[in-house]
């Protein structure tokens, strides 16, 4: 099972959720997809076992065999090329990988080579598996990165996918092919609207999505109207605590430094697992 | 005319807030929203859209099933596998790239230009405000942010403003890397955690790997002291600036349901915090020899 920890608004406590979600279930494994700012680490502390770096496909051309006729700059939808008298520019920043240049050059004088673009690491906390993706700083595109974290889903594990917030192209590259997801907002104007664009790509991709309301306490009752409104359940609500906030602050787990908690967490997991169920249904 | 970005790594720190606040001080300012995926700005300010443009980027590929000889040529070139076996398109997949209306031999794909949000100007009751929308799900929004901040400094010169004041986008990825560009200062929004610290670090490394100087505003700084005083340390070694420290305050929330910013309460600690953050910036940027225009509140 796949399950995927959202948010529109970044700052609720996604990070929070899918850390302890991932402490509490047996045989799991957690997949911090957030590559531009993975922080289930500081939380999971995990022991890291295996580094691997990540490369993308760029072009690269033999200019011996070149004639500048053009075709690839013509042919590269993202402007990533461009050819002049004696010498083609590749803009690797804009390159997509995706093989177009190459297969369409004339003279063959194209191939591909890596580029680094992060890397991902591999560990363990006891029971608990761990992955993450670190997007190197410069770097603009992620999904490749993303799309690496998510080659490690293991269908004989409950995998939940800590997922970048927002709702761009990252957030439903994390999203894609899980079943089930979990947005995690607060109840104020910003928690409210960014849950309704985050519903709405979850709505587009079919995938069953329930709320966490985090700090509760903290805002008005909109984000619970349009949660009855749209009918997507809220599963659970957590106050504004000082000692929450200063237990996250310092990368404690919830679950460990107050284990009240526990019981509401099960109860999440418990809905969790029959929502997805009858999504699957 | 100086251009300060808002931004903080990590979302959620207080980074909207901060620039709604600064809008509410600054005079003869344009203002700009680049967290295009998840724009928040215009809730504290009220927008009258004044214009609304379409924002197309991108293509996607349209199949015409009626020239189409099933060879999947397609299906096999496409590397975003976004074309599926039943040669139907998963939309969130495709790239555009255009390989698949290259490759087919009987010309029975044609792209099309992809809507992918809008843009708007309109006027606020602070100055001028341009924002966007970034449709749900798309790609291209470090281009939809350099368009919005196009036209915001395009705006800003119409008007001989002082000020464009940009709301950046979380992460480190290509919007920031969009709203950093041609910036003279970023205003880095930092929460004293773990994972606050460690994001912010990132992204001043980002605005370095681009030229753009950092300065600190810590928020909430009293949710944890000692987390305060290691940001502060982090900041130190660097010779990073720490504009001030901003205490967490139930009033910002109330402002926030008001859809007012904090700099319209009454008496606030925020608001005393962030006008003494806003002086100093200003007489930051006088010192190093440009002009500012006066801060009041
Ligand atoms: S298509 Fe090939 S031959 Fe033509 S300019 Fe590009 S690399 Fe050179
Ligand atoms: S691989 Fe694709 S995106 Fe990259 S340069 Fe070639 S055609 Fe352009
Ligand atoms: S445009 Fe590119 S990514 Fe989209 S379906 Fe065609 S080959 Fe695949
Ligand atoms: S390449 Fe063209 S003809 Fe072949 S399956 Fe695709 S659309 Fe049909």
């Amino acid at each position: 099972m796949i399950v995927t920890i959202a948010s529109g608004k970044g700052g609720t406590g996604k990070t929070t959720i899918a850390a302890n979600l991932a402490l509490l279930i047996s045989n799991a494994q957690l997949l911090d997809c957030d590559v531009e700012e993975p922080n289930a680490h500081f939380f999971l502390k995990p022991e890291i076992k295996t580094s691997r770096k990540v490369f993308v496909r760029v072009p690269v051309i033999d200019e011996s065999k070149c004639t500048f006729c053009g075709r690839c700059q013509k042919l590269c939808a993202f402007h990533a090329l461009a050819v002049l008298p004696s010498k083609v520019l590749l803009f690797p920043e804009l390159c997509h990988s995706c093989g177009v240049c190459s297969h369409f050059c004339p003279e063959h004088a194209i191939s591909e080579e890596d580029r680094e673009i992060g890397f991902v690491e591999i560990g363990s906390r006891g029971q608990l598996q761990f992955i993450r993706g670190l997007l190197n700083v410069g770097e603009s595109m992620a999904p490749p990165l993303i799309r690496e974290v998510k080659s490690y889903l293991n269908p004989t594990r409950t995998n939940i996918i800590d997922a970048p917030p927002g709702t761009a192209c990252s957030m439903v590259e994390s999203v894609r092919g899980s079943d089930y997801c979990l947005l995690v907002t607060e109840p104020t104007p910003f928690g409210l609207n960014d849950l309704k664009l985050a519903t709405k790509v979850i709505t587009e991709m079919k995938i069953p999505a329930g709320v966490v309301i985090n700090r509760c306490d903290l805002g008005t009752e909109d984000v619970r109207k349009f949660c009855e409104q749209e009918s997507i359940p809220v599963l659970m609500e957590i106050p504004f605590r000082r000692e929450i906030a200063a237990a996250y602050a310092q990368g404690d787990l919830l679950l460990e430094k107050m284990p009240e908690y526990r019981p509401s967490f099960k109860k999440l997991w418990e809905r969790i697992e029959n929502f997805a169920a009858e999504g699957a249904a | 005319m100086k251009q300060i970005v808002t931004i903080s790594g990590k979302g959620g720190t207080g980074k909207t807030i901060l620039t709604a606040a600064f809008s509410a001080i600054a005079k003869n300012h344009v203002m700009a929203d680049c967290d295009v995926d998840a724009a928040d700005l215009h809730l504290l300010l009220s927008p009258d859209i004044k214009e609304r443009h379409l924002f197309q980027s991108g293509l996607m590929p349209k199949l015409d099933r009626e020239r189409c000889s099933e060879c999947r040529q397609c299906v096999d070139h496409c590397r975003f596998h976004a074309i599926r076996d039943d040669l139907s398109l998963d939309p969130l997949a495709c790239e555009g790239c255009r390989f698949c209306e290259y490759v087919c031999p009987m010309q029975a794909i044609s792209m099309e230009k992809k809507n992918t949000g809008e843009w708007y100007l309109s006027e606020t009751r602070f100055g001028p405000l341009i924002h966007a929308r970034l449709g749900a799900g798309e790609e291209n929004s470090g281009k939809l942010v350099s368009l919005v901040r196009k036209e915001a400094k395009e705006t800003a010169l119409k008007q001989g403003a002082d000020w464009v004041l940009i709301d950046g986008s979380p992460g480190i990825g290509c919007p920031v890397i969009a709203s950093l560009s041609d910036v003279d200062y970023a205003v880095v929004v930092i929460e004293p955690s773990l994972s606050g610290l460690h994001d912010a670090g990132r992204v001043i490394e980002v605005a370095k790997h681009f030229g753009v100087k950092s300065l600190v505003v810590i928020n909430k700084y009293d949710l944890h002291q000692g987390l305060t005083t290691e940001i502060e340390r982090f900041c130190g070694n660097r010779k990073i600036p720490v504009l001030g420290k901003i205490p967490f305050d139930k009033a910002v929330v109330e402002m926030m349901g008001q859809a007012k910013t904090i700099m319209e309460t009454g008496k606030s600690e925020a608001k005393t915090a962030i006008i003494e953050i806003w002086n100093r910036l200003g007489k930051m940027i006088h010192s190093s020899g440009i002009k500012q225009s006066n801060a009041n509140a």
